[in-house]
């Protein structure tokens, strides 16, 4: 006895939509990540009175008054 | 056996919304000109801040903005459906969900605004967040079908940007910053009723109480006059504060006779001379707003450029 099966298609106009969906959320994920972690290397480096290793404020780094 | 190809269909339709149908949902071209708006905001400030730290601001403005499109688009999807200008909006279009559209909406107005706070200052953030409830419940839950005057007060959603902008760098709001928030708040009803009268099917379909349907297209070309009338001293008066200078001064006094001309021959034509030719005078005129607050806001970036090159300090004009 033999069955035909109908194959499942991938790209049907469906799994295209579905696809650039999913493509389109995973780039802008990217790119989020990629914001944050550019944000806090800025802030980090601007970051005056806190140290890049341990983020605790220093009293010792505060500007001095002459 | 059964068709897998007929189990998709039934299960999903047409609908399957692709990406860019959440982009549109954003309004891609009202966001154009809030990244716009709100990157000379920052960028005409005293101060500067960090490229990485400016970009994230512009971007999270920006997506305050759509998220707020996004909302606006959930709550008026049944007038869009009746407009022609909106009827292919992805929600009257079958695309996308109402319920995603307000999901998406809320989402990504709280990421903007706690990511503008966390990349900037509170106020920047509040101000964002001020923005998102005011276009999306105080214009479009309330004003845009109670009263004629929703464009008016309305506007003051569009015209946030440029002073979160200014705020994000400052951490405050001078009077610059309201300078340009009042530029875009003036500019917006003449914009809006020239674009009224020459779409005057669409808002009287929809219901939509707008001046051109309550008050009637002759008291509607009044109003143009008289806006634009008092849009001209806003305009010029930003010229005259640190933002300004030469260049904005003279860009301001051309933009501002041609938009006082344009307004002036809406002003003078009847309904029948409109008609007569196509309401070329007011397509016209619509077209020119959008080149106005181009300029001016332009123009005020060539000043920032001009002073941060030190080139008024060469010619002995004070910056």
């Amino acid at each position: 006895m033999s069955t035909r099966t109908t194959p499942l298609r991938p790209t049907h106009e469906l799994h295209k939509r579905r696809f650039s969906r999913n493509l389109g959320v995973g780039l802008t994920l990217v790119a989020f990540i990629a914001l944050v972690f550019g944000l806090t290397i800025a802030k980090v480096q601007g970051g005056g009175t806190l140290q890049a290793y341990d983020h605790t404020f220093r009293p010792a780094l505060l500007p001095q008054d002459d | 056996m059964t068709d897998i190809r007929a189990d998709i269909h039934a299960q999903t339709g047409a609908s399957e919304p692709g990406f860019g149908d959440y982009v549109t949902l954003l309004k891609p071209r009202v966001m154009s000109l809030v990244v716009f708006t709100a990157l000379v905001g920052l960028l005409v400030a005293p101060v500067a801040l960090h490229p990485i730290e400016a970009l994230a601001a512009v971007i999270f403005i920006a997506l305050g903005a759509g998220a707020s499109g996004a909302l606006n688009m959930w709550w008026d999807a049944d007038i869009d459906q009746v407009m022609r200008r909106t009827a292919r909006r992805p929600i009257p279009a079958g695309k996308v969900e109402p319920g995603e559209a307000l999901g998406l909406g809320l989402a990504l107005s709280g990421i903007a605004v706690i990511m503008l706070g966390l990349a900037t200052n509170l106020l920047a953030a509040g101000l964002l967040a001020f923005t998102i409830f005011f276009y999306a419940v105080i214009y479009s839950m309330w004003l845009k079908r109670a009263t004629p005057q929703n464009i008016v007060i309305g506007g003051a959603a569009g015209a946030f940007p440029p002073m979160i902008g200014w705020a994000a760098v400052t951490g405050s709001v001078g009077i610059e910053a309201w300078l340009m928030f009042a530029l875009i708040f003036m500019w917006t009803p003449p914009h809006f009723w020239a674009l009224a009268l020459f779409m005057k099917e669409d808002y009287s379909n929809a219901r939509v109480p707008m001046l051109t349907v309550t008050h009637g297209r002759r008291s509607t070309r009044r109003h143009i006059l008289a806006y634009t009338v008092l849009l001209v001293p806003v305009a010029l008066a930003a010229g005259f504060t640190s933002i300004g200078g030469p260049v904005y001064l003279a860009a301001a006094l051309v933009m501002n006779a041609l938009f006082l001309h344009g307004a002036w021959a809406i002003w003078r034509r009847d309904e029948a001379r409109a008609e007569a030719d196509g309401y070329r005078t007011e397509k016209q005129v619509f077209r020119l707003s959008l080149y106005y607050l181009f300029v001016h806001f332009s123009a005020l970036l060539v000043e920032a450029a001009l002073r941060g090159t030190g080139a008024y300090a060469l010619v002995g004009i004070a910056g």
